[in-house]
């Protein structure tokens, strides 16, 4: 049945106030209050030492969870996807875990696990600082993104099945020039999705890396850490703006790289 | 040559392969024939090293290739989905197992120009596998596996997927192909026609077992028993008597029939006429028996037809010459037909 003229006018006026309301409004706000004094201002505020600190840290976080979460996300994928083994129920669900659990939790438990009285808190003793340090920021946001790579990669996997790689066996290509030659470009797109959500994720992490982070400004700061302490610890409400602008910006970035890849795809 | 000898396979409780031995000869093109389940694919592929044997050898050439990996078999495999590389073209597909052998660059492009002219597919090089049709994918599988020199080619339903048209185009081509590049090949197929119509021998499975060796003649002419014989062409039941429909007589009244000392006499049945099918030259009579109610066709031709002046409704004496090959069936016991 087709709704009629009204009914359809109705609807669409409902999904787009909604949207309007709930991410349109903060977003212009944001943006408003930013530029308000200019974009010199902007650019200065997003200059300081903390600032620039904070952006590097944030890539810093990014650069090294993501070839983690590729590599380990490959792995676990192949094995739910392609493995028989005991078990393997219980994997699918501690994949999907990370969704489950607050990344308050998540930060929470890491302290406990290696914070100074936790279970490898002798690992401190030797010089090697997890919590408050750079360490413990990078284990919150593999908890957090964990899923991304793994969830996008195993339904790929599941739908290209495993005549390609036989038939590249059988030709004369090893169990690694077939990775390689084959399953890699089978799955690349669902691994780029998996990359752009984990780069997102990581990024607008805060949760987490809030509990595990020593929070001092220029040192142990993410750009998310750098929005909160300016807001709730210097009053500095256009230093926030600015930041949670530059946040932005980034995750903008990583979504019209996504949608320019996705156009890519559906032309291949 | 392949030799298979003892192969076991089982899936849980499943018998795919029960005790097999068979050898292939060099050059020839061989068809495992069989219902699905009777283990002809689980056969092919434990000659590819895809599928590991739970007992038994397997030798290609002389060498026992038992437990060597796919990649080292020397082997040509055809997929029945045609597991073309999407990634790829048309060109690169083709060179994949010459690009791994390492091979020098001028040599590959020769070969695979080549082979593409061959399968009919020249000029197609710079396409993808997803802008290329059914049949044209197939061809372009065959001409990957063949490019690496196979000393044995392996189809796997090869044709499965395709419609009924190009199916019989494409078999009739490989038919060709194979008398030119006479690769040892092995065809697993679950359509009798198909297996006639290419095949220099026919191995016909059932239940994991191998049920009959032979040339397709030699199978139609003298089935080993009676699965051999209802799986490779039509057949007609004459009160437990298995005939071809072709090899049914049929009379208006009945004759005596003078049979010598020794001579097993035919088999007669009185049926009534259901339908009068004519399919071209041939017309075919389909009846009923009047003892046991079951039914059956025969096929005669349309002179004899119309000499008889059948219509239906009215009886015939329907019989069955005895001997070859009929493969009797014991008394009072009864076949789904």
């Amino acid at each position: 049945m087709k709704p009629s003229r009204t009914a359809q006018l109705t609807l669409r006026s409902l999904a787009l106030a909604y949207l309007f309301a709930l991410v349109v409004v903060p977003i212009v706000v944001i943006l408003w209050r930013t530029f308000d004094e200019g974009v010199m201002a902007f650019l200065e505020s997003v200059r300081t030492p903390a600032a620039i600190s904070a952006l590097n840290l944030s890539l810093l976080i990014v650069a090294v969870v993501v070839p983690v979460n590729v590599v380990f996300g490959v792995i676990t994928a192949i094995a739910l996807v392609r493995w028989r083994f005991p078990g393997r129920g219980l994997l699918q669900a501690v994949v999907d875990l990370p969704f489950a659990v607050s990344p308050i939790v998540v930060g929470v438990s890491l302290i406990m696990l290696w914070g100074v009285h936790g279970w490898f808190g002798g690992l401190e003793s030797l010089g090697f600082k997890v919590i408050f340090g750079l360490p413990g920021m990078v284990i919150a946001t593999i908890f957090v993104t964990l899923p991304f790579v793994v969830r996008e990669v195993e339904p790929v996997l599941h739908e290209i099945g495993t005549d390609q790689e036989q038939a590249a066996s059988t030709l004369g290509a090893s169990a690694w020039q077939t990775f390689w030659r084959i399953t890699v470009p089978a799955i690349r797109w669902g691994l780029t999705y998996g990359v752009v959500l984990t780069i997102a994720r990581a990024l607008g992490e805060f949760g987490a890396v809030i509990m595990v982070s020593s929070g001092f400004p220029g040192v142990s700061q993410t750009l998310t850490l750098l929005v909160h302490s300016r807001y709730i610890d210097d009053h500095n409400t256009f230093g926030a703006y600015s930041a949670a602008t530059l946040l932005m910006g980034l995750a903008l970035v990583t979504l019209l790289g996504m949608t320019l890849l996705d156009r890519k795809r559906s032309s291949t | 040559m392949i030799t298979v000898t003892g192969a076991h396979k089982n899936y849980g409780d499943f018998k795919a392969l029960d005790d097999v031995s068979l050898a292939i000869p060099a050059g020839s093109l061989t068809a495992l024939l069989g219902p699905s389940g009777s283990g002809k694919s689980t056969l092919l592929r434990s000659i590819a090293g895809l599928e590991g044997l739970d007992s038994g050898r397997i030798a290609i050439d002389g060498r026992d290739v038992t437990g060597v990996p796919p990649q080292n078999r020397g082997i040509g495999f055809v997929f029945q989905h045609y597991a073309a590389f999407k990634h790829m073209t048309v060109r690169d597909n083709v060179a994949f197992g010459l690009v791994i052998r390492k091979r020098p660059r001028k040599e590959i492009a020769k070969k695979v120009d080549e082979l593409l002219e061959i399968v009919g597919l020249d000029g197609f090089q710079h396409r993808y596998p997803a802008q290329l049709s059914g049949g044209q994918r197939q061809r372009m599988a065959l001409a990957r596996a063949l490019a690496v020199d196979p000393s044995v080619l392996l189809l796997d339903e090869p044709f499965g997927a395709l419609d009924a048209k190009v199916r019989a185009d494409l078999r009739r081509w490989l038919r060709r192909l194979h008398d030119e590049v006479h690769v040892t090949t092995v065809l697993v197929t679950h359509d009798q026609e198909e297996a006639l119509d290419v095949s220099d021998r026919i191995a016909v499975l059932n239940a994991g077992r191998i049920e009959q060796v032979g040339k397709p003649d030699e199978l139609y002419e003298r089935p080993a028993n009676d699965f051999v014989m209802s799986f490779l062409g039509s057949v007609a039941n004459l009160n437990g008597t298995m005939v071809r429909p072709h090899d049914i007589r049929l009379e208006r009244e009945s004759s005596v029939s003078v049979v010598g000392d020794g001579q097993p006499a035919p088999t007669r049945v009185r049926a009534t006429v259901e339908r009068i099918v004519r399919l071209g030259f041939e017309v075919r009579v389909d009846l009923v028996n009047q003892a046991n109610g079951e039914r059956f066709a025969a096929q005669v031709t349309r002179a004899v037809s119309e000499a008889l002046g059948l219509r239906p409704g009215e009886t015939v004496h329907a019989i069955a010459p005895a001997g070859p090959p009929a493969a009797v069936r014991q008394q009072g016991e009864t076949l789904a037909v």
